[in-house]
């Protein structure tokens, strides 16, 4: 029952991808990306998407790290609470409304574009953050403690290389949300892929439409692995067998 | 502020319109992701050797910008009309809503102590009354968390499928930027993000309210 | 050494306050183990974090070889005392060898001392350096990983050591194995040693001495076989256990009590009916049948009566013999099982050295507890 259900699933994936690639095929996309005409400007809006993601998941990176590691310290302790409730109550809010309250305080273009991004990439790290360090045995900060480490040292050789994981998946999930939301940049004048899309859809052209659609869904297939090599070189060997 | 508010007020029916359909979409979509998805978590739970593969695939449907899940399914669906509209938008939800569902549902099952599985089956439990009578009923708290994940990310989302014609409070936001109409556009913008919150307040009262009783006891004398 | 000055320590404030510990005094010496006993609550363990800062004293001073440990910085006091826990806090992120060197790293030693210290330190604990200097906690056991933590706190050469029930987490076999190794490595480096435990016999067995708290107070600082003999109150009594004397025949052997020279000893090649005769004369009950210098059974004139042969011949072989290291709280376990109330001892070769009877054992704990019956 199991092989006969195995050899259906992968049927089916081969017919997909067949399916697609006719499917592509058909709508002229394939001509669309390697036109003489409109490649240049394909090209323009990746490179308009990477910088609207790099620049945003940059500064979300170094503001949620250090956010939660803050509230980590002794000193903050007692406001985590109050604060990763906000953040999750920031987190429901629809990427979509963020980026349109972002344009009303804001006005149109990259500038305010990247304010949303950056606020809504914050969350999921800075959450993230918090919560790998906090999971660290206080047994194991102790023993660190007692044997005379400072608290940087702490921070830098026992809390955040055993937090990693956390934080990582955190990273993760906000890079991909965050190349998800700036295809909607486009609306607020940002450009990036979602031009082709959203114009591809208004104007009933699939090839247009998918020579957006397929680069940015290869950029977010392409990040996730990336976040997996990354877990590979920041994840110390010793947690990764302790997983298993 | 007062705008948005004169706005909303003044064009209720219309808003009202709006959340229903918007509400619609996102609850028929997640109706239909449960049936799928729950089963085909515990389905994975007891064969693990399928786990890794549709996890997976769940996994990659979610990497999948939104936008971008509805623009490459319109090629597809136009060969039956239904490139536009609720049709492609119910679909995409669902996709994504499997890899929350499946996930969380595959854990808690994974979760549910041996041993109590061990004591079911030694009381002659078949394997079918262990999975309906103890093993879901342990893992309700975890597949409600996995619900209200894709409940709330199912609300952003649709918000956006009114770019292909879905309609939902998303299209406030589009009308709204097309007319450079600020008060319209925050309306749509406050409108779903408090759906989304109240939905997800909602779910976490549920949560509570659907957790076997005796769950809500051990969890309180762990800690 | 370590002195204990009027150490006072309250947890909280006004209402709430809790005294964990109440004006404790006393010195632990310099290579001395001095283990600190009690109920969980009693204080020891607070008492142990403040001795590295850990947690801050309210009143009263620590000082450790004559400084008063307020004097140094923190951070600084940390790295030169050892520290080993219960839970063993290794990190899981660090190598073992890694693990292992970091005090010295803070320390500033020179990557190849800390090489050569590591390796050294996993041989003493029995580790092959090869195979585990750059294997990772996640891939031990938990006695390995408790060893691992023991090399950790001794890594610096650390005059001294504080242990928070560091075998607390190791199930009972093991936990002995650990517990003798580290008595054993304790021979060779002779640190003076703070060590947590609220298990009595762990206590009895690792000591020099014994501080044994209750609620906060130091109530008895002595020996184990002075607490053992002597409690100062019925806490100590209690705490002990209602089995205190077979608890002192557990630190008693047998060389302590032995006959070594009993009258009523016969060869193996005597005739029956002389050693029949011997023993008639002597009023003898019953008599040791000697072959050579090993015991081979005994004879009693019922058994001798009407035999022809030799003593060998006879002789009724003795059940167990004991060895005279062995612990009299053994011997009487014996006696009970056999059903005897004299045994034989021999010594590590196998040579008779004498007698040890139920006797001996009970005149000894009658002295012993009579001397301090006040």
């Amino acid at each position: 029952m199991i092989k006969m259900l195995q050899k259906i699933y992968r049927f089916l994936l081969i017919a997909i991808i067949l399916g697609a690639g006719v499917a592509a095929e058909k709508t002229g996309f394939i001509e669309y990306i390697f036109d003489p005409d409109q490649y240049p400007l394909i090209f323009r809006f990746f490179l308009q998407h990477l910088y609207l993601v790099g620049y945003s998941m940059a500064m979300a990176t170094v503001i949620g790290l250090v956010a939660g590691i803050m509230l980590t310290r002794k000193q903050l302790r007692r406001y985590a609470g109050i604060i990763m409730y906000i953040i999750s109550l920031g987190q429901t809010i629809p990427s979509l409304a963020v980026l349109a309250l972002g344009m009303s305080f804001l006005g149109i273009g990259t500038t305010p574009a990247l304010f949303a991004l950056t606020i809504y990439s914050v969350l999921p790290i800075a959450r993230n953050t918090l919560a790998g360090i906090t999971a660290v045995p206080p047994p194991m900060i102790d023993a660190a403690k007692g044997m005379g480490m400072s608290p940087t040292r702490i921070l830098f050789e026992i809390e955040l290389p055993n937090a990693m994981k956390v934080i990582l998946t955190g990273f993760r999930i906000a890079l991909i949300i965050n190349i998800g939301t700036a295809t909607l940049a486009f609306l607020i004048g940002a450009g990036g892929l979602g031009d082709l899309i959203f114009s591809g859809i208004s104007l009933m052209r699939t090839d247009q439409l998918l020579a957006g659609a397929i680069p940015v869904t290869l950029m977010a297939l392409a990040a996730d692995f990336l976040c997996e090599i990354l877990g590979v070189l920041l994840i110390s060997k010793g947690l990764r067998l302790a997983e298993e | 502020m007062n705008g948005t508010l004169d706005f909303i007020v003044g064009n209720y029916q219309k808003v009202i319109h709006l959340t229903c359909e918007h509400i619609l979409v996102v609850g028929l979509a997640l109706a239909i992701a449960i049936l799928i998805g729950v089963p085909l978590g515990i389905l994975i739970a007891k064969r693990e050797n399928l786990s890794k593969q549709v996890l997976v695939m769940a996994n990659v449907l979610m990497t999948i910008p939104s936008i971008a899940l509805f623009g490459l399914m319109l090629p597809i669906l136009a060969i039956w009309n239904l490139g536009l509209g609720k049709v492609p938008a119910i679909i995409a939800l669902i996709l994504y809503s499997q890899l929350p569902i499946i996930r969380n549902t595959y854990t808690a099952i994974k979760n549910v102590p041996p041993e109590i599985v061990d004591a079911g089956k030694g009381m002659g439990m078949n394997r079918w009354k262990l999975v309906v009578e103890v093993e879901v009923p342990i893992s309700i708290p975890l597949i409600l968390a996995g619900l209200r994940t894709a409940a709330v990310m199912n609300i952003g989302i649709a918000a956006i499928a009114s770019y292909i014609g879905a309609g939902g409070l998303g299209v406030l936001i589009q009308q709204g930027i097309n007319r450079v109409y600020p008060e319209m556009i925050l309306s749509g913008a406050i409108l779903v993000s408090f759906l989304a919150i109240f939905v997800d307040g909602g779910m976490a009262m549920l949560e509570r309210i659907l957790t076997p009783r005796g769950i809500k006891i051990q969890r309180r004398l762990v800690g | 050494m370590i002195r204990y000055d009027s150490v006072t320590k309250i947890f909280g404030a006004g209402k709430d306050a809790v005294t964990a510990l109440d004006n404790i005094s006393f010195t632990i010496e310099k290579g001395e183990i001095v283990v600190l006993l009690g109920p969980s609550g009693c204080g020891k363990t607070t008492l142990l974090r403040l001795s590295n800062r850990l947690e801050s004293i309210t009143q009263g001073n620590i000082y450790i070889n004559g400084q008063d440990i307020m004097d140094s910085d923190g951070v600084k006091l940390r790295q030169k005392i050892g520290y080993v826990i219960q839970e063993i806090g290794l990190f899981p992120n660090k190598s073992i060898a890694e693990n292992i060197a970091v005090v010295p790293r803070l320390l500033g030693w020179n990557k190849n001392n800390i090489k050569q210290r590591v390796d050294q330190l996993l041989s003493m604990t029995n580790l092959d350096p090869e195979l585990y200097r750059n294997r990772y906690p996640a891939e031990l056991s938990g006695g390995q990983q408790q060893r691992i933590g023991v090399a950790r706190g001794v890594a610096a050469d650390p005059e001294i050591l504080l242990m928070d029930e560091p075998f607390g987490a190791i199930d009972p076999i093991n936990r002995e194995q650990l517990q003798d190794e580290f008595l054993k490595l304790q021979a060779k480096i002779k640190k003076t040693i703070a060590f947590v435990s609220h298990d009595i016999h762990e206590a009895i067995k690792m000591a020099d001495k014994i501080a044994l708290f209750s609620k906060g107070k130091l109530v008895q600082y002595d020996t184990p076989e002075l607490i053992l003999t002597r409690p100062k109150n019925k806490f100590v009594a209690d705490f002990v256990g209602a089995d205190r004397a077979l608890k002192v025949l557990g630190l008693m052997r047998v060389k302590d009590v032995i006959n070594a020279s009993p009258k009523n000893i016969v060869r193996s090649t005597d005739l029956a009916q002389d050693v029949l005769k011997f023993m008639d004369e002597k009023k003898m009950g019953f008599a040791i049948v000697l072959k050579g210098n090993r015991p081979i059974g005994y004879v009693t004139q019922k058994i001798l009566k009407y035999e022809e042969g030799k003593a060998e011949d006879v002789a009724e072989e003795y059940p167990i013999v004991v060895g005279e290291q062995d612990s009299l709280r053994d011997v009487l376990s014996n006696m009970l099982m056999h059903d005897l109330i004299i045994l034989c001892a021999i010594n590590r070769d196998g040579d008779f050295v004498g007698t040890v009877s139920y006797k001996n054992i009970q005149d000894s704990i009658r002295d012993i507890y009579s001397q301090y019956e006040d």
